[in-house]
């Protein structure tokens, strides 16, 4: 349905689900032609150099020993990260948009700084906070669970503001009604709110996950990076650039972009899934 | 929904201890850090020329990146959500793709397609066209790491409000531009304005992407985070975490001013 | 919507001030005088590893003093020694190179940025040495002196990874001269829990409470106590010589000789001494022979082989023996 059709018959009832958006086809074009330069272009030119050696070099690189086992942790401790964020994020968002306490907008604001704060100081902090010299006395520097900790950090704000905008503009009359009738507060959140925050959620989830497998800074300090037990795959991936293995590199971060695609693409089915029964 | 105060109280224990221990105390411990030395201190530190700009290529990048994904975030999210794409579900998932990439391979892909002996590399030395180790190669990476923010805030609230209104307005008579914003663009803001907000912070906390592309030329091309890891090379502690809160305090601003647009135009 | 008006303007405004704050380079030091290089008729590209950024920070006024250096605005950046020769590589322009091994110049001369004779000087192509030491906590409780100290029950040894760090080959190399590949076996294998991506790193590891010693560089050590930080050093009866060399690139303006050269001399390299790295000019060294005792057995590159060798044999990510070392210790503390 193009633009032109739409201005000259106004009037016209379109059928459900035409692009309406200024520029419909346009913007389709535009947002394409854009992901593919920014993003997809520097892709296809990893996945090419990863390839370089042939298929043969390509194997080679994914199926060692060390490469296999980071990635592995990688994803299981991502995923662990990515489920955390999606209960977390909403439990935060549902407290910081519902329940007005003192300090509210602190906390609000405090939320996205682990973005904002470089990853050096991220894993400076933290390995002085979860270490050997930690003043809560919690040490779990150099395991497993201080990746986790760091990734935790370093993902919360997905988790949050996710929901948050969508909790913002959810419309209260349905919980009203189910109040009204009777419904607990479980109740109505489980039946009436929860289903719409369904997508928010998955798509707070799924962003979490691939900030996690990606994440390099604020776990390499504290995580100690020894090999088959706390070294992720961006690590892996630095190690064999500075070891001028630079296909290997490729090789190894395309198997972890097939498989974050594989996740995402999960994710995303299981959201359409789930809000099937909106429509 | 009127919740039992027990319960609520229950869940705000909960989220604020969560909070506490994976945020709250990390960000007062940098901030501790930060004034330990002493407000002075802080103050020659953030003054510094190399700090100044460092301040100020960081805020350039920001500008850049953050408006131009804004408006591919509104118009893919729309695409996404209103219209009718085939392979809709691909897309999206490739739109979250920035994120998986760890920073060093996204360095070795800009470094790969304009290089010296990457793809474009001839023909860019041809026209002394210099993108890596040089501005817009920073560029491109902090738009490359904060493509999906405003697509993945927005998409889900256009979700939620539905498309009863627009319709209603195209049946009367509106073009698609007015529809876009009278009625979409207003109903769709806290999802934009977060958006921004978390590009933003991205954008201007963005390390290792950058870090590579960069060449690291004192008073060119160091970022503050760039600084921020220089001077905890140098064993400039002190100094490292009075950039951090700089950069805390940007991101914080960044918050501020969409809160209060946010309200001016609830107000209009 | 006065939001997207304003940010154009302050992009505009960034932009331009950018584009002012760019011409002499930009100090990091509060009471610094302004940078130089105001109306620079040359301009010199330095790329560096990142330890000594203090030192050329007091070097480059120093030749821009002299009439060799008169009217030369410098470019500088710094960073980690491999990073920053993966960079000149990839393009980033560069007159003077001056990296923490001689393999990150080498790199070079395979794609031509850099002439093959580089090393042929009567310095052999360095500006600096250093020598691996032992740095341990303050009042050295664990009694450590040498490198069998490393190997006594319980002792937990912090090193930088040589994989993430090409830096960080020296440490290994030292222990390598001491035992050979079983020393090192015994020593990662038993006594190195943990591999920080970079000295720094793991010296800030070391620092913050993870250890008993940390094997790095006697320059690193001297640096970190100048700027603050309680640690001390030993150095081993028998250690390995680290050499830091320093090039030209072939298409460098006559000016990037110059600075070689006066780096070379006698003031700058007195500022290298001062900062904790060994001369490599000899009346200099000797002045400052205090600070830098002779260890009974020095071992060189040269005496392993050489980089061509060693590199390959001990460094290689998939042959290499100590890559193999690396991949055996996993094994046994794999789940």
């Amino acid at each position: 349905m193009s633009v032109a059709t739409a201005k000259v018959l106004p009037g016209r009832a379109r059928s459900r689900g035409a692009v309406r958006s200024p520029g419909g086809a346009l913007g389709l074009g535009v947002a394409t032609l854009w992901l593919s330069v920014i993003v997809l272009l520097p892709l296809a030119a990893v996945v090419v150099a990863s390839l370089d050696g042939g298929l043969g070099a390509f194997w080679h690189a994914v199926s060692g020993r060390q490469a296999v086992a980071a990635l592995r942790f990688t994803i299981v401790v991502s995923l662990v990260v990515a489920t955390a964020n999606a209960v977390m994020g909403t439990l935060i968002a549902w407290v910081l948009v519902r329940d007005p306490f003192p300090g509210r907008r602190i906390v609000n604001a405090v939320i996205d700084l682990p973005f904002a704060l470089p990853t050096i100081v991220a894993g400076i902090t933290l390995l002085a906070l979860y270490g050997p010299t930690s003043p809560i006395g919690v040490n779990v520097a150099f395991t497993q669970a201080s990746v986790a900790f760091a990734l935790l950090f370093v993902t919360l704000p997905f988790g949050v503001r996710a929901v948050q905008p969508v909790l913002l503009e959810l419309d209260r009359e349905m919980e009203h009604a189910a109040a009204s009738l009777g419904a607990s507060a479980t109740a109505t959140f489980r039946r009436i709110v929860l289903p719409n925050l369904v997508p928010a959620i998955l798509s707070g989830a799924a962003l979490s996950f691939a900030r996690a497998v990606g994440e390099f800074g604020s776990v390499v300090l504290i995580s100690g990076n020894k090999p088959f037990d706390t070294q992720v795959t961006s690590v892996f991936v630095f190690k064999q650039v500075e070891s001028d293995n630079a296909t290997g590199a490729a090789a190894v971060a395309v198997v972890l972009l097939a498989v974050s695609l594989a996740v995402l693409l999960g994710l995303r089915v299981i959201e359409r899934w789930g809000s099937r029964h909106d429509r | 929904m009127t919740a039992r105060p027990s319960g609520r109280l229950a869940l705000r224990l909960v989220a604020l201890g969560y909070l506490a221990l994976i945020l709250l105390v990390p960000v007062a411990v940098v901030l501790v850090r930060t004034f330990e030395p002493g407000l002075g201190e802080v103050r020659a530190s953030i003054t510094t020329p190399a700090a100044i700009h460092a301040f100020w290529l960081t805020i350039e990048l920001a500008a850049i990146a953050v408006p131009l994904n804004t408006a591919f975030g509104i118009v893919t999210a729309l695409v996404l959500v209103r219209g009718e794409v085939r392979g809709k579900r691909v897309l999206e998932a490739l739109i979250d793709l920035p994120f998986a990439v760890s920073p060093v391979v996204v360095g070795l892909a800009l470094v790969l397609l304009y290089g010296r002996v990457g793809w474009f590399g001839p023909w860019l030395a041809e026209h002394g066209i210099q993108i890596v180790f040089s501005v817009p190669g920073m560029v491109l990476a902090t738009i490359f790491v904060t493509l999906p923010f405003v697509v993945r805030e927005v998409a889900p609230v256009l979700r939620e409000v539905g498309d009863d209104q627009e319709q209603a307005a195209a049946t009367l008579g509106a073009s698609a531009w007015q529809t876009f914003r009278r009625i979409t663009l207003p109903a769709i803001r806290w999802g934009v304005a977060y958006g921004v907000v978390l590009s933003t912070a991205r954008a201007i906390g963005e390390f290792g992407a950058v870090s590579v592309v960069s060449g690291k030329i004192s008073g060119e091309t160091v970022t503050l985070p760039l600084l921020v890891e220089q001077r905890f090379t140098n064993f400039d502690l002190a100094g490292a975490y009075a950039a951090s809160a700089l950069l805390a305090l940007i991101a914080l601003a960044t918050l501020l001013a969409m809160t209060v647009l946010h309200r001016r135009g609830d107000a209009a | 919507m006065r939001s997207k008006t304003l940010l154009p303007v302050l992009a505009a405004a960034a932009l331009g001030s950018s584009l002012l704050a760019g011409c002499g380079g930009a100090s990091d030091d509060p009471a610094a005088a302004a940078a130089g290089g105001g109306d620079a008729r040359t301009t010199l590209s330095l790329v560096a590893y990142s330890t000594p950024e203090v030192v050329y920070d007091e070097i480059i006024p120093g030749f821009q003093k002299t009439p060799a250096g008169e009217g030369v605005g410098f470019k500088t950046s710094f960073g980690a020694s491999g990073d920053q020769s993966r960079a000149v590589e990839g393009g980033l322009h560069a007159d003077v190179v001056a990296f923490s091994l001689a393999p990150d110049v080498d790199r070079l001369v395979g794609d031509g940025l850099v002439a093959g004779d580089w090393a042929d000087t009567p310095t052999k192509g360095l500006v600096s040495t250093s020598v691996v030491a032992l740095v341990v906590r303050k009042g050295n409780p664990k009694g450590i002196h040498g490198w069998d100290d490393l190997l006594k029950p319980g002792v937990e040894v912090v090193t930088p990874n040589p994989f993430t760090s090409g830096s960080a080959k020296w440490n290994l190399l030292g222990a390598y001269q001491h035992g050979g590949l079983p020393y090192v076996r015994t020593l990662l294998t038993d006594h190195v829990k943990v591999q920080p991506k970079s000295g720094r790193e793991a010296l800030q590891t070391f620092t913050s409470g993870e250890g008993d010693v940390l094997i790095s560089y006697e320059n690193e050590a001297l640096t970190a106590q100048k700027k603050g930080e309680d640690v001390d050093y030993v150095i081993p009866s028998d250690t390995f010589k680290i050499d830091n060399p320093i090039a030209v690139t072939k298409d460098a303006s006559p000016a990037a000789k110059a600075f070689v050269d006066y780096a070379l001399s006698t003031p700058a390299q007195e500022r290298f001494a001062a900062w904790g790295y060994r001369p490599v000019d000899a009346s200099v060294l000797k002045a400052n022979a205090s600070r830098f005792p002779d260890p009974k057995k020095l071992v060189t590159i040269d005496d392993v082989g050489g980089w061509d060798v060693v590199d390959p044999q001990l460094f290689d990510a998939d042959t290499g023996a100590i890559a193999k070392i690396e991949e055996d210790a996993g094994v046994s503390t794999a789940s």
